[in-house]
């Protein structure tokens, strides 16, 4: 059995890999919208229209603010998730220690 | 009443508002000072960092260069709230946690090192006063056109009131005043774009009416401002990488502008201000939320504008020239030289030849009406005498209205009420001042707090602190007016290299500093040297001495994307060659990546 210690540092080596994790997926959706929807595929997609703009163009001017707001709102939401189930397990680390 | 009379009316109550507020918020320690005391709610940081964010060039500026460049504006939408987004992810709550005042604290601590300290400064301070100088510019273009006051008196009317509140208040009395411009700069930009998109498509909402329909020809908006710019010669609104605008450097621009952005002292300072790091996430969100309402708009606010222009200019006759013409040609921002046919034409790069709309540009208002005489003179000489005025200011650059005057007449353009044209005004005037008190601040912190606590003087009691603060914001002031007096002719290539210096130094050293352990001293120095050696090389050869863009024709704006892969190289392939961080900077490390309010971890040191 790890000593008490050693399962603190594990328990906190996994929250940061999990916020790394998440803030690496976050970057992909940042990357994939902006700089690949936006610039880097936007003569492609502006073959088709969107809400009466070409896509390519909407992307670049309207879809890749409002992916960047959602994409913030994820972040925060699920970040105080990480933080809480952090808490929880280092609360009950500190229980059985001190049984 | 005038517009003028508007207004004096609405500057004269914002400016009040914004002095009772900073008195109401006013403060006596450095920790007030700095950070507002480390007591400002999530909500209320969210909407101060939205108008610090937002300067008189996002308000002023933004929807006349996306209404110029069409598709490629984007990247500037792109870009700063992409950066955003960066910020948020990987700086902001990390910063929070690490719990000291300013960006060049955490540089120089966790790489343990005076040099990238002082490198880290120096950058700081650079990169506020390109800022300001862009902010007083803006304050002048408003006071000049609306108030009718000569520019020197604007600029001095707008230090006096930032004084004021900046010095009196600090961070916390910036805040909130911040908070109170932000309100008066969204309804300002609100209110005339849906006015004009109801007018125009019948449509309220300015997003959906971008897209839709004209009531007067039943033609949809983008389709129509596609097909003027091709019958006039000007290269596609909506098709992507036309002109200098190639997709490499489109990309490199945007990906230039998000890490520079991403590394602007004066937008990273205020998520110091907020109590944990829970608060510093949420007021993220709540920033980007409120600068999305502007942002999300903005590009509405551009097709609109556009479709105006040809509207109302071209192949009008000297009576039929709107009155909003009259009064533009007056500050020099746009003017109209005849071919001897009677009608304005105004045309793209592609039939340059025949366009006839200008702007003064850095002439001076006698240089330009000797060259309008000349060219009076060649006009009547059927070219025998004189000089073709449009020739000299094609040769210049200087073809079609200055942008920055967009957004300031799209009102007067469509022809709505004096008090939405006052509005805007003290709209674009809210966006200046909140922009360039943050950036005072950060200059005053960096160097009182940087400079003389940490380098010079680490004995400097809190009073002395706090009474030099004071001074710096003073001389600060003073520098960023003169500035505003006597704008260098050179503002947007320097703006270009703040932004290509925050993203070749202080980005890549941000985020390497938080998310490795192993990345020491020497890397991080030698690293953010190459970076900004590299970046301010390209642009002074490319800018100011004409060299070739050797680099996949990169342009000056972009170059800033290169730096951060050469400053992550560098210090990358340093990395195992050199001595890594000590045990005190890897604890340092592992402290900032703790969530604080765990109960284990050690107790947030003071500064």
């Amino acid at each position: 059995m790890p000593s008490a210690s050693d399962r603190i540092q594990a328990a906190r080596r996994r929250h940061w890999r999990r916020n790394v994790t998440l803030t690496l997926c976050l970057l992909a959706v940042w990357a994939a919208v902006s700089l690949g929807c936006g610039v880097l595929l936007a003569d492609a997609l502006n073959a088709y229209t969107f809400v009466g703009a070409p896509l390519g163009f909407w992307f670049a001017q309207q879809g890749a603010v409002i992916t960047f707001v959602i994409l913030i709102l994820v972040y925060a939401l699920l970040m105080g998730r990480l933080d809480r189930r952090l808490k929880h397990e280092l609360e009950q680390l500190e229980r059985e220690a001190g049984q | 009443m005038t517009v003028q009379g508007w207004t004096f009316l609405f500057v004269a109550c914002t400016f009040g508002l914004y002095l009772f507020v900073a008195w109401r918020a006013r403060v006596r320690d450095t920790g007030g000072f700095y950070v507002a005391g480390r007591g400002v709610p999530a909500i209320a940081n969210g909407i101060a960092t939205a108008a610090d964010w937002m300067s008189a060039a996002s308000f002023l500026s933004m929807a006349g260069i996306i209404s110029f460049l069409g598709y490629a504006g984007g990247v500037y939408l792109m870009g700063w709230t992409g950066g955003f987004v960066l910020l948020a992810l990987l700086l902001a709550p990390y910063l929070r946690k690490f719990g000291h005042f300013t960006v060049p604290d955490f540089v120089g601590d966790r790489f343990e090192s005076q040099t990238a300290r002082l490198v880290a400064l120096l950058c700081a301070l650079f990169v506020s006063f390109t800022y300001v100088a862009g902010q007083m510019r803006g304050v002048g273009i408003v006071f000049a056109r609306f108030l009718e006051v000569d520019v020197t008196v604007g600029v001095v009317i707008g230090m006096a009131i930032v004084f004021v509140y900046a010095t009196l208040g600090g961070m916390k009395g910036i805040t909130y005043t911040q908070v109170a411009q932000y309100w008066v700069l969204i309804v300002a930009f609100l209110i005339p774009v849906v006015a004009i998109s109801w007018q125009l498509t019948g449509q309220p909402v300015p997003q959906l009416g971008m897209g839709s329909e004209l009531t007067s020809s039943g033609q949809r908006l983008l389709t129509t401002l596609d097909q003027i710019h091709s019958d006039l010669g000007f290269t596609s609104y909506t098709e992507p990488f036309t002109g200098s605008w190639d997709k490499v450097n489109v990309f490199c621009t945007a990906l230039a502008l998000m890490a520079g952005t991403a590394g602007l002292p004066h937008v990273i300072v205020r998520f110091y201000t907020v109590k944990n790091v829970q608060a510093a996430r949420w007021s993220g969100f709540w920033a980007i939320f409120f600068i999305a309402i502007l942002y999300l708009t903005a590009p509405a606010t551009a097709a609109f504008s556009r479709y105006y222009v040809f509207e109302s200019l071209h192949g009008k006759t000297e009576q039929q020239l709107p009155e909003w013409f009259r009064t533009w040609e007056q500050t020099g921002l746009v003017v109209w030289l005849d071919d001897g046919d009677g009608e304005v034409a105004y045309h793209g790069d592609a039939q340059a030849e025949q366009n006839e709309v200008f702007r003064r540009g850095s002439l001076g208002a006698d240089a330009f009406g000797q060259l309008r005489d000349d060219h009076a003179a060649w006009l009547a000489s059927g070219g025998a005498a004189g000089v073709d005025g449009r020739a000299v200011l094609r040769d210049k650059g200087l073809s079609g209205p200055d942008r920055d005057i967009m957004v300031l007449a799209m009102p007067e353009m469509a022809g709505l009420a004096a008090w939405i044209i006052a509005l805007v005004a003290a709209g674009g005037l809210a966006a200046a001042l909140s922009t360039a008190s943050g950036l005072l601040l950060v200059i005053s912190s960096s160097v009182v707090h940087d400079l003389y606590y940490r380098m010079i003087r680490p004995t400097a009691s809190e009073r002395q602190r706090l009474k030099l603060s004071r001074i710096a914001i003073g001389v600060a002031v003073v520098i960023a007016g003169l500035f505003g007096i006597y704008p260098p002719g050179f503002v947007a290539q320097v703006v270009a290299f703040a932004f290509g210096l925050a993203a070749s130094s202080f980005f890549p050293v941000l985020v390497m500093g938080i998310f490795s352990v192993r990345v020491g001293t020497v890397p991080a120095v030698v690293g953010m040297v190459a970076g900004i050696g590299f970046t301010a090389s390209y642009i002074l050869s490319t800018v100011f001495f004409g060299g070739e863009r050797w680099c996949f024709g990169i342009g000056p704006q972009g170059i800033g994307a290169v730096g951060m892969g050469v400053n992550f190289a560098v210090a990358g392939l340093l990395t195992p060659l050199c001595r890594g961080p000590s045990e005190e900077a890897k604890q340092m490390v592992a402290k900032i990546r703790a969530p604080e309010q765990d109960g284990t971890a050690p107790p947030a040191a003071g500064h």
